[in-house]
């Protein structure tokens, strides 16, 4: 077993037990309202734990670190929860959108949004996110699809769209891992296993065509559900783990184009969508795909971009998705065929809307803003003319988030006895957010750094892989 | 010292406005509109009093160019090596030291806040902050007890704090924020009596305009990097002061680059074929159009190609497409400026004619009559616009008194042209060249039926996926609760 430096603390095996523990008690407890108390606290203590980790993390100075008083690895005799440079700022970001998610339900939707079965699924993440053992990726992979395809179930909607191409993720990612497997060293793999985990990591994020399931999703679950299935990009994270070390970079640059190509469609058809759940899905793969094509045209800065990037829309775009999920508890179903006249009730959520819609787009002075420089700058290094088009996806993007902001908070306002004003715990969600999507964009510098950082070391890591695979050819 | 302060206090007056009304905002806490007024009084007139500073130190001093560089707002790969840091001092902002390495760990990237007070810069800067001062204060009794006074003023200060880093940018990257800030900001105030379909429309078709020359103005920045290897202007329009800089790119690199900078530019000062927004933009309130579309925003574009003027110097064939392109615009705008019914229309193709003018003046090397046609003619047209609603009354007022209509003048070569001809002139410049049609039937409209298409294919796709609908789900019923 290699030395990993550890924490000082137990930080992971708290993250992913204490969500496990408030679904307990949410099972236990009859009434909603006491759920999501009981879920709010647990996704507090979940995400101080994971900004411990964090902090404590980069105390360390490593890119990576192991639990202390692994309970885990000494039951299993490996190094099973690790912390590393990618995934120790994407644990506390997910714990923050979980925490967002719950607090921001209003009692409207409460009786459909299950406080439990979120709590297992910010487990099952959060674990993810804290492995590095291919076999149990792909199993908490598995696992993860569970709370969506019940909660599908329970609505009486259709499973079967969504069943069939997280079937085919699962199938083939754990196809492409045997064939891995039998080689005995990674490195070694030949294109074809490789092939089945790109295109399940593909499935996965959604790229065309293989990106019905999350329309499907959106329009199916409840909103809260869909978004925390996709919002930890997940899909992307098995590519930086279990594709990225050991695929030639020819390989990785051909489906960056794919990824492009997604990119620029579903900024289109966010354009044309008369469906706010629908536009929204079409803008977060949009922006997801953009995440991937950085990550696929392995370059540092490329891969720095896609890193940024993929902080910065888990944020921006967590904040938008809370403040349609606000919207839609107020009036149903937002339809962006007409006026909806929603700025005079809860002009607060407007300037939300607008700004975290303008921050997942890399508006100059929002977080986003220097990730995707970065992430252009990367694409267009590498495919000098196909790379414009994150340029082309960013403007139709812009486009698409005004054409909605108008669409929801336009109009002659919207006409009610109920008093639709933002609630306090909303009031919450939009200052934090607020302050952290500006506050990350006029202050870049520190987490540009790290990714950069981390960037650079799982650049390094790459680069001795395949040299050494082809030292080994020859 | 006191010039540094001075220069911080420029960028500082605007900042400090829109952090201030922004956090108002935000925290669900308007300030009174007296304290709005005050802000935006003191914003304009500190800004305005370090502007001057600026440019009596620079006067004093015999100074052309006063650079204040704030150091990198973002810099990445410093520590790689002794050799990459030496290589930073050259080169301030991105690049690579070896292309063909595409995974080179000494790729690094700094993005640079630096200021440049110039003789480009101080006059456009203290044109916008004299001009935003008197519609600040124009716009304090207009907008007096209107329900969106807040949220007029918010935009105001995100356009002001854009034109200020529009002009003062020594990189640009840093003329990017500003750019973007200003067509935001204009988006939205266009948009601003958001009860209504149309100012909403014409502020959506505003930003997707401003979205398409941002677009180019993004390409053609990268495409400066990679060939200049740096996004500082005085790197890429070499040592000399404004104009008297030589590009460090050749001929067809300054022709590629050019065409792009040439199509942002003409996006953000409405010339053909973007030109069909201007007068769309006028359903924005009276103070935002006076100092928007008629005097700073619609200028930024020549503002753009005077930054980059050594580029063009670099090729004839792009100077003359600039030239063209003016003489195309003045000629469509001096047609559909004839027969606009009403003023703000009139007024906002008479602005165009103008701009078109300018742009020509900057093709044909006439750097210094550009500047001072865009600061007359921001002036004239400010006060045109804002004096256009009593003018109408005064109008009326006077046409009351002497009990007809007034006299309409009439044309010489009138005459001379065929009834038919004039008739088809008149419905050309009256349809506004259709210029917006043409640009919906050709480009909109097929790109959004292709979407629509595999819109459709989609979810007829789906549908055959999911099977028969079940009746009665949770989910068809949240549907219909709306």
């Amino acid at each position: 077993m290699p030395i990993i430096p550890e924490l000082n603390l137990p930080w992971l095996e708290c993250s992913i037990v204490l969500p496990l523990i408030g679904a307990a008690a949410c099972a236990i407890t009859k009434r909603k309202e006491a759920s999501q108390t009981i879920a709010i606290v647990f996704t507090w203590l979940t995400l101080i734990c994971t900004g411990c980790e964090f902090f404590d993390f980069t105390m360390l100075n490593t890119f990576e670190a192991s639990d202390h008083w692994d309970f885990i690895s000494w039951v299993s005799q490996q190094k099973i929860l690790v912390i590393d440079e990618l995934s120790a700022p994407l644990l506390p970001l997910t714990a923050l959108l979980y925490l967002l998610t719950v607090v921001s339900t209003l009692h409207t939707k409460t009786k459909r949004f299950s406080f439990g079965m979120a709590l297992i699924s910010e487990a099952i993440v959060l674990a993810t996110l804290s492995c590095h053992t291919p076999w149990l990726i792909i199993l908490l992979q598995a696992i993860s699809c569970v709370p969506p395809w019940i909660e599908l179930r329970n609505r009486g909607a259709s499973t079967r769209v969504f069943s069939i191409h997280m079937g085919l993720f699962l199938v083939l990612m754990t196809v492409g891992w045997l064939l891995i497997d039998k080689t005995g060293n990674p490195e070694n793999a030949n294109l074809i296993p490789v092939a089945f985990l790109i295109a399940a990591a593909l499935l996965r994020a959604g790229v065309i065509p293989g990106h019905l399931w999350m329309n499907d999703l959106f329009e199916n679950a409840s909103l809260g559900t869909a978004f925390l299935f996709v919002a930890p990009m997940t899909g992307a994270y098995v590519v930086m783990h279990l594709v990225l070390p050991f695929t030639p970079s020819w390989a990785m640059q051909s489906i960056a184009v794919l990824s492009l190509i997604t990119a620029v469609y579903s900024a289109g058809m966010a354009m044309i969508q008369n469906e706010a759940r629908r536009f929204f899905c079409y803008l977060f793969l949009s922006q997801a795909s953009l995440v991937l094509t950085g990550l696929e045209i392995v370059t540092t800065i490329g891969l720095t971009g896609a890193l940024c990037v993929w902080l910065s829309i888990s944020l921006s775009l967590g904040g938008f998705v809370l403040t349609l999920r606000s919207i839609e508890s107020r009036i149903g179903r937002v339809r962006l065929d007409r006026f909806n006249g929603m700025y005079e009730h809860t002009p607060t959520l407007g300037g939300l809307f607008l700004l975290t819609g303008l921050a997942s787009i890399g508006f100059p002075g929002t977080i986003g803003f220097v990730g995707m420089e970065l992430l252009v700058e990367g694409a267009v290094g590498v495919f000098p003319i196909a790379g414009l088009a994150v340029v082309v996806a960013a403007a139709l993007n812009g486009i698409a988030i005004l054409r909605a902001y108008f669409r929801i908070f336009t109009g002659k306002k919207f006409q009610t006895l109920a008093v639709l004003r933002s609630k306090p715990s909303e009031r919450f969600a939009v200052i934090l957010l607020a302050v952290l999507v500006l506050g990350g964009g006029i202050w870049p510098q520190p987490s540009v750094s790290s990714r950069h950082h981390a960037a650079n070391s799982l650049m390094k890591i790459r680069n001795d892989s395949v040299r050494g695979h082809e030292v080994e050819n020859k | 010292m006191l010039q540094f302060v001075m220069a911080l206090l420029v960028v500082a007056s605007s900042a400090t406005l829109l952090l201030v009304l922004g956090m108002t905002s935000l925290f669900r806490s308007p300030l009174r509109e007296r304290a709005v007024a005050t802000a935006v009084q003191l914003s304009s007139l500190v800004g305005l009093t370090a502007s001057m500073g600026m440019l009596a130190f620079m006067l004093s001093n015999n100074l052309h160019d006063y650079p204040v560089d704030l150091g990198d707002w973002v810099t990445l790969g410093h520590s790689n090596s002794a050799l990459q840091s030496d290589h930073s001092q050259l080169s301030p902002t991105l690049e690579s030291s070896d292309d063909k390495s595409h995974d080179d760990p000494s790729m690094h990237f700094h993005l640079r806040l630096k200021l440049v007070f110039d003789r480009l810069s101080i006059p456009f800067l203290i044109m916008s902050y004299l001009l935003c001062g008197v519609i600040g204060a124009f716009a304090l009794r207009y907008m007096h007890l209107e329900p969106g006074f807040h949220r007029f003023f918010l935009f105001y200060a995100v356009f002001q704090l854009g034109m200020v880093m529009t002009s003062l940018a020594g990189t640009i990257e840093t003329l990017f924020i500003g750019w973007e800030l200003v067509g935001l900001s204009s988006a939205l105030l266009v948009a601003f009596f958001h009860d209504r379909p149309a100012p909403v429309q014409n502020g959506l078709r505003v930003w997707s305009v401003y979205r398409i020359s941002d677009a180019a103005f993004l390409v053609a920045a990268l495409t400066l990097h990679h060939l200049s290897g740096s996004g500082d202007f005085e790197a890429l329009m070499g040592q000399g002061d404004w104009p008297f800089g030589v590009a460090t790119i050749d001929g067809q690199q300054a022709l590629s680059v050019g065409m792009l900078l040439l199509i942002a530019a003409a996006g953000k000062s409405a010339l053909l074929p973007f030109s069909g927004w201007l007068p769309r933009a006028m359903e924005g309130p009276t103070p935002s159009s006076a100092v928007f579309y008629g005097a700073l925003s619609v200028h930024l574009g020549a503002f753009l190609l005077l930054r980059v003027s050594p580029i063009l110097d670099k090729s004839p064939f792009l100077s003359a497409m600039v030239v063209v392109l003016g003489f195309l615009t003045l000629c469509f705008a001096a047609m559909a400026g004839r027969v606009q019914t009403d003023i703000k229309s009139a007024l906002a193709f008479a602005s165009l004619m103008q701009v078109s003018i300018i742009f020509m003046e900057i093709g044909l090397g006439l750097r210094y009559i550009a500047l001072i046609h865009i600061i007359g003619h921001a002036c004239i047209r400010t006060l045109q616009l804002v004096r256009a609603p009593s003018l109408l009354k005064d109008h009326r007022t006077l046409e009351n008194a002497i009990g007809d209509h007034l006299p309409i003048s009439t044309y010489f070569f009138r005459g001379l042209i065929p009834v038919a001809f004039r008739e088809r002139l008149y419905r050309f410049a009256l349809e506004r060249g259709r210029l917006d049609s043409l640009l919906d039937d050709f480009i909109a409209k097929p790109i959004f039926k292709a979407l629509t298409f595999a819109d459709r294919v989609e979810r007829r796709f789906t549908a055959i996926l999911s099977g028969p609908p079940k009746a009665d789900t949770q989910a068809n019923k949240s549907l219909t609760d709306v």
